[in-house]
């Protein structure tokens, strides 16, 4: 196991009546990819913002590679590369422009930010529009330039907030690469989202944030392998799902039966279901089966039930844009 | 040395970005010959006037060109966010900010000295006296600057920034003696005189081109040192207390 590189303990934040974080603490080890899900509105920015030194924390201590970051939160700075959850970058400067920009900031000389500049404008495809400016970029090549922006000076640790929020599929399966890639040469990686498809492909390891709270920290391995105990069956039937799913709860011992829609029936159990014998049931009651599967368990199903949040819920919700707390 | 590499790369861009475009160069150019022409036509009078119009000139344009452009310039990125860059940057915030500012100043510095040159162009200034002229220029560009910052730190908006500018700007011009004499203000106002950093850099003005000084010469820099670094002072407590949050 390696050693620590981000350690956080008792870290809490209140805005006026609202209280952002409470007693949030972790640790990220070096070289992990460590996702940070939770709803809009959990503390993720917040979060983010304090281990960065944007915000200041009300309580509790941040350590990152061994710099006490409330003491001296400029040396801690010159660690990481941040790549916040919409893109600042300037407007007016072109690609190349920009990403020089970013590198002079962290005392890159003239030729060496030139240089790595152009080397991530080649790596992240942007080269043909090095030479553009960055208001006239799309969505997707803004994500990626603001990326590029957080990782001028090479820092071991990278801390990505919503890295695809917003952007289109080719995007962000691009941009999930690219932070693939990042972690895999050895950058340590925090990464907040709400895309829980998202966290459980790229994550090692994952807190769950829930009103400013870390309700759950685990390898996903182990999430997954919690959600692996559980067996899901869906069913899509005729439009009667609502009453076929209480005769087949009866019916059957150790299943829960969901009717999700008018059309569809989700069963659970704790041991291996046989979809064969549902089926039958169901035609035997006048049903038409359109389609039966066993669904493969999600980190989305070990979410919801320590939460209790629905997931689906939670991307509507961030993808309409709606409500942020201060920051958060 | 690599925050330095910082400095230069903050101050070049927003050169570019900012002060050098033709919008701003052309303000910088009509605004103190629209205040000359203002002055010669209220009067009526010739150019043998330039030298007691000069000083006034001079002061407003810094004044203008610091504060209208740092309001709004540092409002807009940390509205954008933008900011935040900066300030994720390792470099300590006292040089983040100097930087920041620096354009303003050397943008008012240069605004100063636009009707300094017509002056030059149309009349003899043979009693100038150019060691206190300069570093006053400066030192009210400073001061000027180090306003529009604690007025940019203290909004959220840039309509916000342009209309604080002026609660501060219209005031301390026909406050500072530039136009009307300290003496020849009512009793009450005169204390709030000498409470405007531009009144110690106008006396200063005065003195250089004319020869008539109200103060110490020594006293006038003093105060408008004091002033550049109180009011830079009290900047950076706001923006760690406000934007540091």
């Amino acid at each position: 196991m390696t050693s620590p590189i981000i350690e956080v303990r008792g870290l809490a934040k209140r805005f006026d009546d609202v209280q952002a974080v409470a007693d949030v603490s972790f640790v990220v080890r070096k070289g992990e990819l460590f996702g940070f899900l939770g709803p809009n509105g959990a503390g993720k920015t917040t979060t983010i913002n304090m281990l960065t030194g944007l915000t200041r924390p009300d309580a509790g201590s941040i350590t990152i590679a061994g710099i006490d970051c409330r003491k001296n939160p400029k040396a801690a700075q010159g660690l990481v590369g941040v790549v916040p959850d919409e893109s600042n970058l300037y407007g007016e400067l072109t690609g190349l422009g920009n990403l020089t920009f970013c590198g002079s900031l962290y005392g890159l000389g003239r030729a060496e930010r030139q240089a790595r500049a152009e080397e991530l404008l080649d790596r992240f495809g942007l080269a043909p529009a090095g030479g553009r400016k960055f208001a006239g970029y799309s969505k997707g090549m803004k994500r990626k330039l603001t990326i590029a922006a957080g990782i001028i000076h090479s820092p071991p640790i990278l801390f990505l907030d919503e890295p695809t929020t917003g952007i289109d599929v080719a995007s962000a399966r691009q941009v999930r690469q690219l932070v693939a890639d990042l972690h895999a040469a050895g950058t340590t990686i925090f990464l907040t989202t709400h895309y829980i498809e998202e966290a459980e492909r790229l994550c090692e390891r994952i807190a769950f944030l829930v009103e400013g709270r870390v309700v759950r920290i685990d390898p996903v391995d182990e999430l997954m392998r919690q959600a692996d105990r559980r067996h899901v069956v869906a069913i899509h039937v005729d439009a009667r799902a609502g009453r076929l799913g209480d005769e087949l709860a009866r019916a059957f011992e150790d299943i829960d039966v969901e009717a999700v829609g008018d059309e569809s029936l989700h069963v659970t159990s704790s041991s291996p279901v046989r979809v064969g014998p549902l089926v039958r049931f169901l035609e035997d009651h006048g049903a038409e089966v359109a389609e039966a599967r066993k669904l493969r368990p999600s980190l989305e199903d070990v979410f919801v039930r320590i939460t209790g949040i629905e997931a689906a819920a939670m991307k509507r919700e961030k993808d309409k844009g709606g409500g942020k707390g201060p920051r958060a | 040395m690599k925050a330095w590499i910082a400095f230069w790369s903050i101050l070049a861009k927003d050169m570019r970005s900012y002060y050098l475009k033709p919008p701003n160069i052309s303000w910088g150019l009509v605004f103190p010959l629209a205040w000359t022409g203002m002055f010669f036509i209220k009067t009526g009078s010739g150019i043998e006037t330039i030298p007691a119009v000069l000083p006034g000139v001079m002061a407003v344009s810094v004044l203008f060109g610091t504060t209208s452009m740092l309001a709004v310039t540092v409002t807009f990125e940390k509205k954008g966010r933008s900011f935040d860059r900066l300030l994720l940057a390792p470099i300590p915030l006292e040089l983040l900010m100097l930087a920041k500012t620096a354009g303003a100043i050397v943008f008012g510095s240069a605004n100063a000295f636009v009707p300094v040159l017509l002056a030059v162009c149309l009349t003899d200034l043979p009693a100038v006296n150019w060691f206190a002229l300069v570093p006053a220029v400066a030192l009210i560009a400073v001061s000027s600057t180090f306003l529009g910052l604690f007025i940019a730190v203290s909004v959220s908006e840039v309509f916000e920034a342009q209309t604080f500018s002026n609660f501060f700007r219209f005031p301390m011009i026909f406050l500072c003696g530039l136009f009307f004499p300290i003496d020849h203000l009512p009793a009450w106002l005169r204390p709030l005189s000498y409470a405007l950093p531009l009144t110690y850099g106008a006396d200063i003005l005065h003195a250089s081109i004319r020869g008539t000084a109200r103060l110490p010469l020594a006293l006038d820099f003093a105060m408008l040192a004091a002033f550049c670094g109180g009011l830079f002072a009290i900047s950076l407590r706001n923006i760690r207390r406000s934007w540091i949050t």
